[in-house]
């Protein structure tokens, strides 16, 4: 699907970030407009309304609220990067398993599902074992184990039925996950892990730390006073570098990276392609479960269990994380604090003007409307001499069969550059 | 029986005309992943014109009197609005995938996303609440077809056909099923509809014939948005009381799975959405299913968790497809930007 577009990728490193900037820069910018033409027809916003609204879009990171005349103030917020590093903890995470799936020519659009079997899996387990016997350390690492392991089996899912049966998986994660929203509303209806405790939290399951887990500060709480921050979000960023290893330092990255190319030239070449598809799909379920695991693990996170209506939003911002980051692992901690960052001023905005979160939404959206033709930004960044070279390269990844011995030496040497 | 006929049908047709929707598409060679997006988009802006119109109060004269043409008239007005606004918001995607070759899963993603966003913020600032409802009354009361609109009185019996398909129903579900036929003989049987189909299958061929295969996806991609987006406001209308959410509970990647189910081809879309119809309608309302009559309600005597019947429509989507999918055969040119240099 996008072999060709990741090889150009591969080579334009500097192209694929102004790319992406220049994506995001549209996006800003048609929220601001949006804004600004909302704001004109609003008789309570006018022009102000709608000029502070632009500003928060843009600065909203940095918004420290209203004086008492009313007037908008910016400075360092603690609280807000703090929050930004905790909310983008899960982002990175589902980046990185979108950007896996990418790699491998998959599209994995099964995130959310994975992540809500990985909450299931680490809520069950951080409140099922008791913390008397066993020491609560513990305890935390085999619920996270246990939320990456139930995501990468239910990531298989997708990757058995496309590899065997030939699937869109597309089709069979979207399947996958509702199945998996009614699946965990079933597990948790009637558990003992629904939080009985507090009325107010009806339909919540327990916070993790009521059983004593919960992920340790690293000392970042006194960096980012009064924030959610914990250590996930280094254990976030260390993963990213490993699959940043995995995937361009060892055989099996390189067996993955050749089947997303061109998935007849590996098989040709003596690659398995239907063990590295499965094993594809594994390794980003495993990411999105562990995304669910740091996010619920924190202590101070409360899961809805009756879910079967909605699928976390998390999961699908995985999508435009990775897209953003042209599915470079290292690239996906950036765009993943920078997605994180829009969830901020969403709330600013939501806060502090009539208008409502759902403008970062549409800002994400249309990022990711741009980086669906990011190979044409970048052709006209590098001007017009380079299009003819491009147009073969982008035609060569869904050639047929018969073309595979040619296919084969074209993958070889796309890879080896 | 008549509960579980109407029901069915009640979820089938949005599955079907949105199912044929993908298959315009797909047919000119353009994957349309944004079915579902398109939907939503197209639901929303139904429910608005409707809203709006209410407001200004064009038909509360015929309301008052009873006139159930104009309403009906109304109603489809507003379903053609939806047609409408789904095509513009479908040119979208094709600009991306026609125009600028882009990939067209992500170009289909991106407006998946932007098609919630987008209605959710509007929503939130006309409502000042997450739904947008009708300004007054609500769907069954201003839609819904009657016996009493024929000279029947509230206890007349109208036999079992008139039971099933004319009291309590929407025009909306034969509006869908008279386009679902038309469309079909038209993509099938008419010259357009030949040289639609060979954009998806051999563009090359099809460019040297001098078709020109750039319009023929714009006009597979348009037709497409246009049902999908009609689909959404019947969906919205049928099932949800006229009410937009930001969401159409998956109806539009459902109504993929039917077109691969129905390999493409109208007939076997019809019964594979007849199907889907009936898991989803028994995931709705297992309960009250009385299936003979004999007041029995055998589902839910049967005990099984309610969480079941509601994973029932995507697990069997997800089953039949692994029996099917090695027979099913997609156009062969889906997905693939066309360029005319590789001629």
């Amino acid at each position: 699907m996008n072999g060709g577009l990741s090889k150009l990728w591969q080579k334009g490193g500097t192209k694929s970030v102004l790319a992406s900037l220049i994506s995001i820069l549209i996006g800003m910018a048609v929220g601001g407009v949006i804004i600004l033409v909302v704001g004109l027809n609003n008789p309570n916003l006018g022009l102000s309304g709608a000029w502070e609204g632009i500003r928060l879009v843009f600065g909203g990171l940095f918004s420290t609220g209203r004086t008492a005349a009313g007037q908008l103030t910016f400075g360092f917020n603690s609280t807000s990067v703090g929050n930004m590093l905790f909310r983008a903890t899960p982002l990175i995470l589902t980046g990185l398993s979108v950007a896996v799936a990418f790699k491998t020519g998959l599209f994995n659009i099964g995130a959310p599902g994975q992540y809500l079997m990985g909450t299931a899996a680490t809520l069950m387990l951080a409140l099922g074992i008791p913390t008397e016997t066993v020491p609560a350390p513990l305890v935390w690492v085999i619920a996270f184990l246990g939320g990456m392991l139930a995501g990468a089996l239910w990531g298989c899912i997708p990757g058995l039925v496309k590899a065997y049966l030939n699937i869109n998986e597309v089709l069979a994660c979207i399947m996958t996950n509702w199945i998996a929203a009614n699946l965990v509303t079933w597990m948790f209806d009637g558990s003992n892990y629904r939080n009985l405790v507090e009325n107010t939290k009806s339909g919540y399951i327990y916070k993790t730390s009521y059983n004593g887990v919960q992920t340790a500060k690293l000392g970042l709480d006194k960096l980012f006073p009064n924030s959610q921050v914990n250590g996930g979000i280094i254990v976030a960023i260390v993963i990213a570098v490993l699959v940043y290893i995995l995937m361009n330092k060892t055989t099996l990255g390189y067996e993955l990276k050749a089947c997303g190319a061109n998935r007849h030239a590996a098989r040709y070449a003596g690659i398995s392609d239907k063990r590295n598809i499965v094993l594809s799909m594994a390794i980003a379920g495993a990411l999105s479960g562990a995304a669910a695991s740091l996010y619920y693990l924190s202590g101070n996170t409360e899961f809805f269990w009756s879910t079967y209506q909605s699928l976390p939003a998390t999961g699908f911002n995985g999508i435009p994380v990775a897209l953003l980051a042209a599915s470079n692992p290292i690239g996906v901690i950036f765009t993943g604090c920078f997605m994180s960052m829009l969830d901020i001023v969403g709330l600013q905005l939501t806060n502090l003007t009539a208008y409502n979160e759902y403008i970062t939404d549409v800002i994400i959206a249309v990022i990711v409307y741009l980086s669906a033709f990011s190979l044409v930004i970048k052709l006209w960044l590098s001007g017009r001499g380079k299009k003819h070279k491009a147009a073969p390269a982008e035609t060569a990844a869904p050639a047929p069969a018969p073309d595979a011995p040619d296919g084969a030496q074209d993958a070889k040497g796309g890879e080896a550059k | 029986m008549t509960f579980l006929i109407q029901q069915t049908l009640i979820y089938a047709v949005p599955l079907m005309i949105v199912a044929l929707a993908g298959v315009f598409a797909e047919r000119s060679g353009i994957i349309n992943l944004a079915l579902e997006g398109i939907m939503i988009f197209g639901a929303f802006i139904g429910v608005l014109f409707v809203n709006l119109t209410q407001k200004a109060g064009v038909f509360a004269e015929a309301k008052a009197a009873g006139d159930w043409v104009a309403l009906q008239g109304f109603m489809v007005l507003a379903m053609l609005v939806a047609a409408i606004m789904g095509a513009v918001f479908s040119l979208l995607l094709s600009f991306a995938s026609v125009n600028l070759k882009a990939d067209q899963t992500i170009g289909g993603t991106a407006l998946n996303l932007l098609a919630p966003a987008l209605v959710l913020f509007f929503i939130r600032i006309i409502a000042n609440q997450n739904t947008l409802q009708m300004a007054e009354g609500d769907s069954a009361s201003w839609f819904m077809i009657k016996k009493s609109f024929f000279g029947y009185g509230r206890n007349d019996e109208m036999g079992f056909f008139g039971r099933t398909f004319i009291d309590k129903t929407y025009l909306a579900t034969y509006i869908c099923i008279l386009l679902f036929i038309v469309l079909s003989i038209l993509l099938y049987k008419t010259r357009f509809g030949l040289r639609l189909r060979s954009c998806g299958e051999n563009p090359q061929a099809a460019d040297s014939l001098g078709i020109n295969v750039y319009v023929m996806r714009y006009a597979g991609t348009t037709i497409s948005g246009a049902l999908a987006g009609m689909g959404g406001f019947v969906y919205a209308l049928t099932t949800a009381n006229c009410a937009s959410t930001g969401d159409v509970a998956g109806f539009g990647f459902l109504a993929l799975a039917v077109m691969i189910f129905g390999n493409w081809k109208p007939l076997n879309i019809a019964c594979s959405a007849l199907l889907f119809g009936l898991f989803k309608c028994i995931a709705a309302s297992y309960a009250s299913i009385d299936i003979n009559g004999d007041g029995v309600f055998l589902l839910a005597d049967l005990g099984i968790s309610p969480h079941f019947y509601r994973m029932l429509p995507y697990l069997i989507t997800l089953l039949v497809l692994a029996f099917t999918s090695k027979k099913s055969r997609a156009p062969k040119a889906e997905g693939i930007p066309y360029d005319k240099s590789t001629r």
